[in-house]
């Protein structure tokens, strides 16, 4: 007899959100997976198993991108879930959320050359061996798009250099062959570096878009491995 | 009371937007400009408040709140006492 697992996502939407539904849309209609939404002002994660904070402009992005939205009653709870261990993945504005909080380290500063970039770009999978990637293979290229204004990842070199020798960088621009230069680098970011995960392996961010990303009809379906990655890690 | 607090990038920080004001800058033939870097400004009215507890919040809500620290500094002056 096959066991079925319900899991259950949540989807954090703040004022400002725009990729809410486009990752409801993704979880639930191409996953089958139930999922809810969350509420900003809500204290309560419905019990959720992995909580996503979608892309957008949470709070207008005022202040800075992120910075609003870390005081929110709901994100007392995601923080307090992810110390607990809970898979928490930050998209885009999600992965500022996170950076904010604190949950992951680093901070984002504007484009290297002051535009908004939306476009589709190449990202070299570094680690598989996450909740977030176990579905991919090291080394792999993923084409999948970002659109953003301040993706230009930035910390200090202490913390370069502490990503590095833990593994944590998930996600690095590249070329379609995986190969790594100034050129590929389309926004700036030290080391290339387009997705982070924290040490103990469960709030992982990223600035690229799997949600836009997981259907023939928008030109790549390589965002998939991301939720497949973590379905599966929930059903083991 | 009212406080001035300026927000900037810190000196280790790259300022994209600081650096294309200087090439404008210096487009429009004021080439001494050596270096230009752009910040916020915060101006924050308070009462009922001793300037010794000033003292105390307004560097504690710049490092929480209005900065990252990570990025960026702060400095703030008192505008007017009352």
């Amino acid at each position: 007899m096959r066991v079925w697992i319900t899991l259950k996502f949540g989807v954090v939407i703040f004022p400002g959100s725009n990729c809410d539904y486009d990752t409801y849309n993704v979880l639930r209609d191409i996953f089958e997976q139930k999922t809810v939404f969350l509420w900003h002002k809500d204290h309560d994660l419905k019990k959720a198993d992995c909580v996503i904070l979608p892309g957008g402009f949470s709070y207008g992005d005022y202040l800075r991108s992120g910075a609003i939205a870390k005081f929110s009653p709901i994100m007392q709870e995601v923080k307090e879930f992810a110390l607990k261990g809970g898979l928490v993945l930050g998209i885009c504005n999600g992965f500022q959320i996170l950076l904010e909080l604190g949950l992951l380290p680093g901070a984002m500063l504007r484009n290297k050359n002051l535009k908004f970039l939306c476009q589709f770009v190449h990202l070299k999978l570094e680690n598989e061996r996450t909740p977030f990637t176990l579905k991919g293979k090291k080394g792999q290229v993923l084409k999948i798009p970002i659109a953003h204004y301040e993706g230009n990842y930035f910390a200090p070199p202490d913390i370069i250099r502490e990503l590095k020798t833990n593994n944590q960088v998930v996600f690095r621009y590249s070329d379609t062959q995986g190969r790594i230069n100034e050129e590929t680098n389309v926004n700036g970011s030290l080391d290339s570096i387009a997705g982070i995960i924290n040490k103990k392996g469960n709030v992982m961010g990223m600035m690229p878009h799997p949600e836009r990303a997981s259907e023939e009809l928008f030109g790549s379906e390589d965002g998939r491995l991301v939720f497949e990655s973590i379905v599966k890690t929930i059903e083991n | 009371m009212k406080i001035r607090i300026l927000v900037s990038y810190k000196d280790s920080v790259l300022d994209p937007q600081g650096q294309t004001v200087k090439y404008a800058l210096h487009t429009l033939g004021y080439g001494f400009i050596k270096d230009v870097r752009q910040g916020k400004v915060f101006e924050l009215d308070l009462e009922g408040i001793s300037k010794e507890e000033v003292e105390k919040v307004i560097p504690e809500i710049s490092d929480k709140v209005l900065a990252n620290p990570i990025i960026e500094k702060f400095s703030w002056e008192i505008l007017k006492k009352k």
